[in-house]
């Protein structure tokens, strides 16, 4: 992974400096709530429904053993010994003190670590594949472009203070693990018939209050002109996008209004004096950061190991965990391994300090000292060789970190919600908790096969819930937690915003919906169809009917036309 | 007189901030003998007027003006100001940056309004060299804040090759 040279570090350091001065001031009453605010954020500090919250960068996902074991210390000595992994792949921690930040922020950039842009409104934690550097069906590693845009985006001097926070994510695969349309730039890494390094650049994707998929902007943008584009896209939204109304100063508000055709040619027109200039990229500088994600020194083994094998027949539990949560590996004898962090009665995406330091020690042991956290907020091993998957599973199992849930009903994506966060309207990890032990039944959760099931505590949607085949969205009505239902959204290539299904549940009924959901697929699956299959082919009908069978709606029909004003605002 | 930073320094000024008031039309606002810097409203409908005055040139821009409307006269004025309405307005950044990069304006350009010293790094990197600080603010603190960090990774109107480049140069050397 990408290592810092002493300017990548001195340029930490003197962040900590800026910040440590700036909270001092803070303290000293000399600079005022609102003149921190915004400063903080750049650096990851919320202040939150029971104190601050610290959102730490982990950029693209990538962490070193040392960097994780450094987490879990500060999660002890500066929290509570719990971090949460977020949609960004980023860490959280909920407990930390205001005061105590700086140091936080200090200990972070000894492990080449900060909390820098993970908020505010400026170009945030660029995201992409978990599985990069190994998927079977990647076209080149996507770490390289990451970093060359976490590089870019740090310390932007011109898109500091944007109209709105912006989201990019990069995919270099066939398969798009990483959203790319959900978000404000989603870069495609294509080769064109040249063999020629390029991207599909999609603008203006976003979930939130109004989800909308990217749209295309640039067929083919060669790589060397990848930071001049971004720089003329960035322009066009830094100076026209709107600041009168935060709801609709995201990108995808203003090229919503010019139209998609208008906004690239403004895009074009700046971008005519950009190109060719100093910020194109030469290949020297690719080369640079492609070597510090040069593949590990993978051994040369057998496609099959025969003990593994072994042990898949006479071990039903083990052959589960490997069916949910081991991955094709490109290099044959080796495997990537989805830890999850969704085990029956935590709340999705959280690791305790202990559990850190196993995941740290199982890197050291058999994945080569490095981990990623994915959007999905589990943890992936990357370069697990296939004879030790076994022992590898025994250990995770000690840790609970091997529930065999991975891509299934209870693989949650979910929020901190209104226990934690003061933007959320309703509580979401009690939401999770009621469907797992809704659901606790692993062969009812293998019979229900493929599925994904997102929960976010509020129009935000950090729990990604649009793009899930069943969202579920908490909504305040009158003071009171109500949760509106979506149905077929999905990730991937074919990335579909859901739609609600009609008014919103109580708490208490939505473990019972998703039942009645659940069961309206199971009665009309045909063979080997996942429920989203059988949803796009049945339609939404006969969900919906079953969702609302005997539960009576017609109380709060009138509340519900504010609600779909909330919804639409 | 007041004071403002320029140049890395502390300096006594006296250009004045010409603003339109309510009843004040571009046409009927009273010019002052003295250095002032106009609305580009009044730039607009008086520029004859104004080029013909013995004084000195100046201009502001607010956020959401941009400075193309200026690219004619550029190598007329002596100040153009670029105004942050409020601090997290960060429109006027590009707006330096074009008047630097893109129309080569080699004169002072200003930071009115909400200019606070946590802000003013970033400010100098998009091609602003003079800050009007926000009055009820320290300015010989806030001279610190031009000094935050030593390096920086984009070209900017201070520095017009990225680390990337200059990490090779440094190499080559």
């Amino acid at each position: 992974m990408y290592r810092y040279d002493t300017t990548d570090q001195r340029i930490i350091d003197e962040r900590v400096a800026q910040y440590r001065d700036q909270m001092a001031r803070h303290l000293a009453g000399e600079l005022s709530v609102d003149e921190l605010r915004p400063l903080r954020l750049q650096n990851g500090l919320y202040i939150q429904r029971h104190g601050p919250m610290l959102r730490i960068a982990i950029p693209y996902g990538m962490l070193a053993a040392a960097q994780l074991r450094k987490l879990a210390e500060i999660s002890r000595r500066y929290d509570r010994g719990v971090g949460h992994f977020t949609t960004r792949q980023n860490m959280q921690l909920n407990w930390p003190q205001l005061e105590e930040t700086p140091d936080i922020l200090g200990e972070l950039a000894s492990v080449e670590m900060h909390a820098v842009q993970t908020s505010g409104n400026c170009v945030r934690n660029i995201t992409t594949d978990h599985f990069a550097g190994c998927a079977p069906d990647e076209i080149t590693d996507p770490r390289p472009y990451c970093e060359l845009l976490r590089q870019w985006s740090t310390f932007h001097p011109e898109f500091a203070y944007l109209p709105r926070k912006f989201k990019i994510a990069v995919n270099a695969a066939a398969d798009d693990r990483a959203v790319i349309r959900a978000h404000d730039i989603g870069l495609g890494l294509v080769i064109d018939d040249t063999g020629e390094i390029g991207f599909r650049v999609f603008v203006g994707g976003g979930l939130g209050r109004t989800p909308i998929l990217g749209k295309l902007i640039r067929e083919f943008l060669p790589r060397r002109h990848l930071l001049s584009y971004l720089d003329a896209i960035l322009r066009v939204y830094n100076r026209y996008g709107r600041r009168d109304n935060m709801y609709k100063a995201r990108i995808k508000i203003l090229v919503q209004a010019l139209g998609i055709e208008e906004f690239a040619r403004q895009v074009d027109a700046e971008w005519a004096y950009l190109q060719d200039g100093p910020t194109t990229v030469p290949d020297a500088e690719f080369a640079r950061i492609a070597h510090h994600f040069a593949p590990p020194p993978w051994e040369t083994l057998p496609a099959e190991d025969s003990a593994h094998a072994a042990r898949l027949s006479s071990d039903k539990a083990f052959a589960n965990w490997v069916k949910r949560c081991v991955h094709v590996h490109k290099t044959p004898g080796y495997a990537a391994v989805t830890l999850s962090l969704k085990a029956p009665g935590v709340a999705p995406g959280d690791i305790t300090d202990a559990q850190m330091l196993a995941v740290a020690d199982l890197a050291d042991r058999f994945s080569f000292g490095e981990l990623r956290v994915t959007h999905e907020q589990n943890v992936v091993l990357a370069d697990i060789r296939q004879r030790d998957l076994y022992e590898v599973w025994q250990i995770a199992r000690s840790h609970r970190l091997a529930t065999a849930n991975i891509g299934l009903l209870t693989d949650m994506i979910c929020c901190p919600g209104g226990d934690l966060c003061a933007l959320a309207n309703a509580r979401s990890i009690p939401i999770a908790d009621a469907v797992q032990q809704k659901f606790d039944d692993l062969d009812y959760l293998y019979d229900i096969g493929d599925i994904s099931l997102n929960i976010s505590g509020c129009m935000n949607s950090c729990g990604h819930h649009h793009v899930a085949n069943i969202g579920i969205l908490g909504v305040d009505k009158n003071n009171e937690e109500w949760y509106q239902i979506t149905v077929g959204g999905q990730q991937g290539n074919a990335a579909t915003i859901g739609k609600v299904i009609g008014p919103s549940f109580y708490a208490q009924e939505v473990p019972l919906v998703i039942e009645a959901l659940i069961d309206v697929y199971r009665e009309n699956r045909g063979d080997s169809e996942r429920f989203i299959d059988t949803l796009q082919r049945i339609g939404i009908e006969p969900f919906k009917a079953r969702a609302y069978a005997g539960r009576d709606r017609r109380r709060v029909a009138k509340v519900d036309s504010n609600e779909k004003e909330l919804v639409n605002a | 007189m007041p004071r403002i930073i320029k140049n890395e320094s502390i300096v006594d000024d006296n250009w004045q901030v010409l603003t339109l008031a309510e009843g004040d039309t571009p046409e009927s606002l009273r010019l002052p003998a003295e250095p002032a810097l106009v609305p580009l409203a009044v730039w607009l409908t008086r520029r004859d007027e104004l080029i013909a005055t013995p004084a000195p040139l100046g201009v502001w821009l607010d956020s959401h003006e941009g400075p193309e409307a200026l690219a004619a006269d550029i190598a007329r004025f002596a100040v153009i100001g670029v105004n942050f309405p409020k601090f997290t307005d960060g429109r006027s950044y590009s707006t330096a940056r074009l008047l630097r990069e893109r129309y080569h304006y080699a004169g002072e350009i200003r930071a009115l309004g909400d200019v606070l010293q946590d802000q003013i790094f970033y400010m100098r990197r998009c091609g602003i060299d003079a800050y009007a600080l926000r009055a009820n603010k320290d300015i010989d603190k806030a001279l610190a804040g031009l000094r935050v960090f030593s390096e920086t990774y984009q070209a900017a109107a201070d520095q017009p090759q990225p680390l990337f480049r200059r990490r090779f140069a440094r190499e080559a050397a």
